[in-house]
């Protein structure tokens, strides 16, 4: 059984495109041979910046032949039926077999496929794998039509057996599969043949090459935190950072430099990004004081100088991109203490588009504050702190450093913040609020913090729906549902009660109808004063505007009320319409908007769904609690629906549950039968069991605690107190038969019945609740 | 081994030899204001049609933006940048310019020569490339590309285009750290001339032009009448009834596009131009350099041919 070996040697291929194109030269080419018949033991693919390599062991030497037996027309059928047959199986007419079938006379043929070396096969393979090889960009280069990541230099491809290497036979655009590569593109001695694996792994590692990108990430993390460690000092983890090194170099060589003094006191964030984004710089910690004192620097090979002069290289160039940071830090900070603070920042943003129908960031930080301070007394935080947070929260868009490094936003806003004078709490929310980033992000717990991070992500979320601009699918350009599960979480982790309709939505609803309206009526107001240059009497202008339908959807302020002959000039009836439209817009806008907090309120359950169901409770659960009054209180509706959950997942509760559906049923079914509602009325001394007395006597006490505890929210309390009725409420209906011929004691056990759905159904909806 | 050079023209000199000894046509810079070497019609036109095309040349290149009075030891309004345009891109491109790195002094034995992925894009020539940043031991030293569209046509040939920047890459060869004390010609020559004395001051002239003076509404003008002329020359007839022949005016159109590029970098240092305007001014500059590169594939040097017509 033979061996294969694939090599694709190409100019430097990204890194962060190597791994992912192992794996696909792994799964194309090895689906490619399974298919083809050519079954194998083993497969592993290994990248580095010039090469895509993929060993394949025990290969079948051949795919294997196969007969196929295929049943065809009538032995008499007319002859161009069998001719087709023929054509189709791919046989001649005296390879077909006559049989004899209880429906007469039918053709056979036996078609057999023969077995196909297996260079045949991989060289079929390969081609197709490279020609449609999915690279996420990929490029044409020189007279060719190939496409490849860059241009592809050779195709090495061999099936190594114990007598020798077999060169598969391929050729592309040119390249001409071989048995040769060649190592390290500086330290390497020109190209080398290579016989299987093994060879090939032992010469590339004797020309400078680490074949495996694994072995390149474990040598350079184990020489850095050692040549870290012997300093007394510790390498600042960072995987991405390791991943994308190791895709950098062939022959990793790890070298520590230094950071000039004049910049040891930046930030230590600033020192890691700079140094990671761009120079890819592992940034070397001391644990004592936990500043950036060193630089870790990989280079792609050894030097007769020990690497002192790519190190010198490398210090050098770091100072340069230090001097730029050290540049804007000095210079924001200079803004962040003048006597405008951060203020000159904030006016510099009227001028930045947050989204052309949402207005600029300035006005965006308007909302931002009416809203923090409207929420700030409901989650504990001071609304002055709270409204100042916000003015200043995303200032630091407007600096230097942020410009630069737009990941470091908000943290800079922090440092800003402390700057300009502002308390810890308002510079701590410049950070805070933008989180939670993502599911396992923590989420702010400062009181101003949470009020200013509950306000973006509600402004946010309103403004978008009143857009229409709402994530469909896969779609969520602006990243709604990580704002709507931020919003989740920040107030169900922080235990917060806010009505979402009644408070945010409405207030945030105001100001962005604010915004909405002045943008529709510039719109109106433009094409109100053309159609007046158009026409020279106010009957003709209004005429245009009921007919025309020159403001679509607002020619109706015209049709009612217009007096054209009311007015004495055309001025005069322009500034009326002007006026009538301001207020229409207005209007229509908020309540349009209005309506859609319902929508995105469904939105936020649904979110919600997703939240809970990672905790294990159920999405109908939910449904039932969804179902209460104050669903918009999210915190509320959590505890409810935990509850539940807990509850149900009792003995007690599950068979109450049970009982609850079946009393539900039957009292549906008479209710419908009947055509009354049974309601109320209930009286114990219509009861003539004993089963029947308990379950009044077990109500009662059920009531007792239920009401109360419902009353203060206490969900547990409420529902281990209706769980408790199970037993008598089993008993009743093993005992009593509910439609006797007594139609009072009937009608009694109904309205008893109905007295448990409406205690029940005060605490949750169950009759949605499945099982 | 390579020695290593004295000077900033010294480099420039050697460069000029290397890519001639290696087949390139020497060319002069372009004589107009451009932000980059990219927008020599020695580049971006003769990038486009199937003409095979080799050529090198040093571009004096603007960015209004960047100017720090001549204080910024790195930083520069006006600097130049060194172009190679082969076309078809040639097998061993990558050896050609490491080679040429060999030529000005890098020693390949001491330093670490990598090439970090970097693909280019210049909305304004509606052009983009896959290629590198060339980085010498961290530096990055030149930007390497395989150029696939240009002016909004994909490149057949591919042509591969090498720009080193000649400031950074001199200043580290030469092992200086401010530009301006960067040794222009020979220091040793009777009158030894730094790149400050050569250009401290127009830095500090050009800075407070484009930041301060540069009259905006004159600046708006000339780039709707660039704009204008553009379009009309590209509107001719390719007859030219004086001369009775066939001749599409592809340059001089070409010409009006830079321009107008140009002066918006400087509206853009004047700090004039919105951010959502910006957008709207890159696809204007975008939709006439489009138009060139129409113009230019309907001429000879573009590929077009009496037969073809």
């Amino acid at each position: 059984m033979p061996d294969l070996l694939i090599e694709l040697f190409s100019e430097e291929i990204p890194a962060r495109m190597q791994s992912r194109a192992g794996d696909d030269l792994k799964s194309l080419v090895t689906n490619g041979l399974v298919e083809a018949g050519l079954t194998y033991a083993s497969a592993a693919a290994f990248t580095t910046p010039r090469r895509l390599c993929l060993t394949v062991e025990g290969l079948l030497d051949a795919s294997p032949r196969t007969v196929e037996e295929r049943k065809g027309p009538k032995a008499d059928a007319p002859q161009k039926a069998i001719e087709g047959f023929l054509r189709g199986a791919g046989v001649s007419r005296d390879a077909l077999e006559e049989r004899d079938t209880p429906k007469g006379k039918i053709l056979f043929a036996k078609i057999t496929r023969e077995g196909r070396p297996a260079a045949d096969i991989v060289s079929e393979v390969l081609d197709a794998t490279i020609r449609n090889f999915p690279w996420p960009k990929s490029m044409r280069w020189g007279n060719g039509t190939l496409r490849w990541v860059r241009p592809l230099h050779s195709i090495l491809c061999i099936l190594s057996r114990e007598d020798g290497a077999e060169i598969v036979p391929l050729e592309l655009d040119g390249i001409v599969a071989g048995n040769t590569t060649q190592g390290h593109r500086f330290l390497g001695a020109g190209a080398f043949t290579v016989s299987g694996f093994d060879d090939y792994a032992a010469k590339l590692a004797r020309a400078y090459v680490v074949l495996d990108p694994a072995a390149r990430r474990d040598t350079i993390w184990h020489d850095a935190t050692n040549t870290a460690f012997a300093n007394g000092l510790e390498v600042v983890e960072d995987a991405g950072l390791l991943a994308e090194v190791a895709g950098l170099v062939e022959w990793p060589v790890v070298l520590m430099g230094r950071i000039g003094d004049d910049f040891l006191d930046l930030p230590p964030e600033v020192l890691q990004t700079s140094m990671k984004e761009h120079q890819k710089f592992f940034s070397v910690r001391n644990p004592k004081t936990g500043r950036i004192e060193r630089f870790i620097t990989v280079a792609n090979r050894t030097t007769a100088d020990d690497g002192a002069t790519i190190l010198a290289g490398n210090e050098k160039v770091l100072s340069a991109r230090l001097a730029d940071a050290k540049f804007f830090w000095d210079n924001d900070l200079r803004v962040a203490k003048s006597d405008a603070g951060m203020a000159a920042w904030v006016e510099n943003l009227r001028n930045v588009t947050f989204h052309n129908k949402l207005g600029t960031q300035a006005e965006l930080i308007e909302r931002i504050a009416v809203l923090a301070r409207e929420i700030a007394p409901l989650v504990g935080a001071d609304p002055d702190a709270a409204e100042e947070a916000a003015r200043i929260a995303k200032a630091d868009l407007s600096s230097e450093m942020v410009y630069e490094f737009p990941e470091l936003q908000g943290l800079m806003g922090r440092y800003y913040a402390q700057a300009a004078g502002h308390s810890e709490d308002v510079a701590a929310a410049a950070e805070e609020h933008y989180a939670p980033l993502g599911p396992s992000d923590d989420v702010p717990t400062a009181p101003v913090s949470v009020a200013v991070a509950l306000a973006e992500k509600i402004d946010k979320l309103t403004g978008f729906w009143a857009i229409e601009e709402k994530p469909t699918g896969s779609k969520d350009p602006f990243a709604l549902r990580r704002a709507a599960l931020g919003v989740i979480r920040i107030l169900v982790e922080n235990d917060i009660r806010l009505d979402l309709s009644e408070v945010a939505f409405q207030t945030s609803a105001s100001t962005i109808t604010e915004q909405l309206s002045i943008i529709e009526l510039n719109r109106a107001k433009a094409e109100i004063k053309l159609a007046v240059d158009m026409y020279s009497t106010v009957s003709e202008a209004v005429k245009e505007f009921v007919e025309g339908g020159r403001l679509e959807n607002l020619s109706e302020i015209f049709e009612n009320g217009t007096d054209p002959n009311e007015f004495e000039s055309l001025e005069d009836w322009l500034k009326d319409a002007l006026e009538k439209i301001n207020t229409y817009i207005v209007s229509r806008t908020y309540s349009s908007i209005s309506r859609k907090s319902a929508d995105l309120l469904t939105f936020l359950h649904d979110r919600l769904k997703v939240y809970l169901k990672d905790q294990g409770i159920r999405h109908d659960i939910i449904d039932a609690c969804i179902a209460m009054d104050g669903n918009d209180d999210l915190t509320l509706l959590v505890k409810r629906a935990r509850a539940l959950s807990d509850t149900l997942k009792t003995d007690d509760g599950e068979n109450l549950l049970q009982a609850f559906k079946r009393a539900s049923n039957i009292l549906s079914q008479a209710e419908e039968a009947d055509g009354v509602e049974y309601s109320y009325g209930a009286d114990v001394k219509f009861a003539d069991t004993e089963e029947e007395r308990a379950l009044f006597a077990a109500l009662d006490t059920a009531e007792a605690t239920i009401t109360p505890a419902m009353a203060q929210q206490d969900f547990t309390t409420a529902m281990s107190a209706m769980a408790e009725l199970r037993g008598p409420l089993d008993a009743f209906f093993d005992a009593v038969q509910i439609n006797t011929d007594n139609a009072t004691v009937r009608r009694n056990r109904l309205n008893l019945l109905s007295r448990i759905r409406q205690l029940c159904t005060g605490v949750a909806d169950l009759t949605r609740v499945e099982g | 081994m390579a020695d290593t050079p004295r000077s900033f023209q010294e480099i420039i000199l050697r460069l000029q030899s290397y890519w001639a000894r290696h087949g390139c046509a020497i060319l002069q810079p372009y004589d107009m204001e451009v932000g980059a070497g990219t927008f020599h019609p020695a580049t971006t036109l003769r990038s486009l049609g199937t003409q095979p095309w080799a050529a090198a040349y040093v571009q004096p290149s603007r960015r209004p933006t960047d100017g720090r009075y001549g204080e910024n030891p790195n930083r520069l309004q006006h600097y130049y940048q060194y172009q190679v345009l082969i076309k078809p891109s040639p097998a061993n491109l990558q050896e050609l310019y490491l080679g040429s790195l060999e030529a000005i002094g890098i020693d390949m034995d001491l330093h670490d020569i990598r090439f970090v992925e970097d693909d280019w894009e210049s909305p304004t020539l509606g052009a983009w490339g896959l290629g590198w940043e060339v980085w010498c031991d961290g530096m990055e030293v030149s930007q390497f590309t395989y150029f696939q569209q240009v002016g909004g046509h994909d490149c057949h040939p591919v042509s591969g285009e090498l720009t080193y920047g000649l400031e950074r890459l001199a200043m580290y060869v030469l092992g200086v750290d401010h530009v301006m004390d960067m040794p222009f010609n020979d220091p040793d020559a009777p009158i030894p001339l730094s790149y400050g004395d050569v250009f401290k001051q127009t830095e500090e002239e050009y800075a407070r032009w484009n930041f301060d003076i540069a009259n905006t509404d004159v600046l708006l003008r000339h780039f709707e009448e660039a704009e204008a002329e553009c379009k009309a020359i590209i509107e001719q007839e390719h007859h030219d009834p004086k001369s009775g022949k066939r001749i599409v005016m592809a340059h001089p159109a070409y010409d009006q596009a830079i321009k107008a590029s140009h002066i918006f970098n400087l509206l853009d240092a004047r700090g004039v131009i919105s951010v959502t305007e910006r957008q709207a001014y890159i696809g204007r500059v975008r939709a006439l350099t489009k138009m060139c590169a129409d113009a230019f594939v309907q001429t000879r040097a573009g590929g077009w041919t009496d037969d073809a017509a």
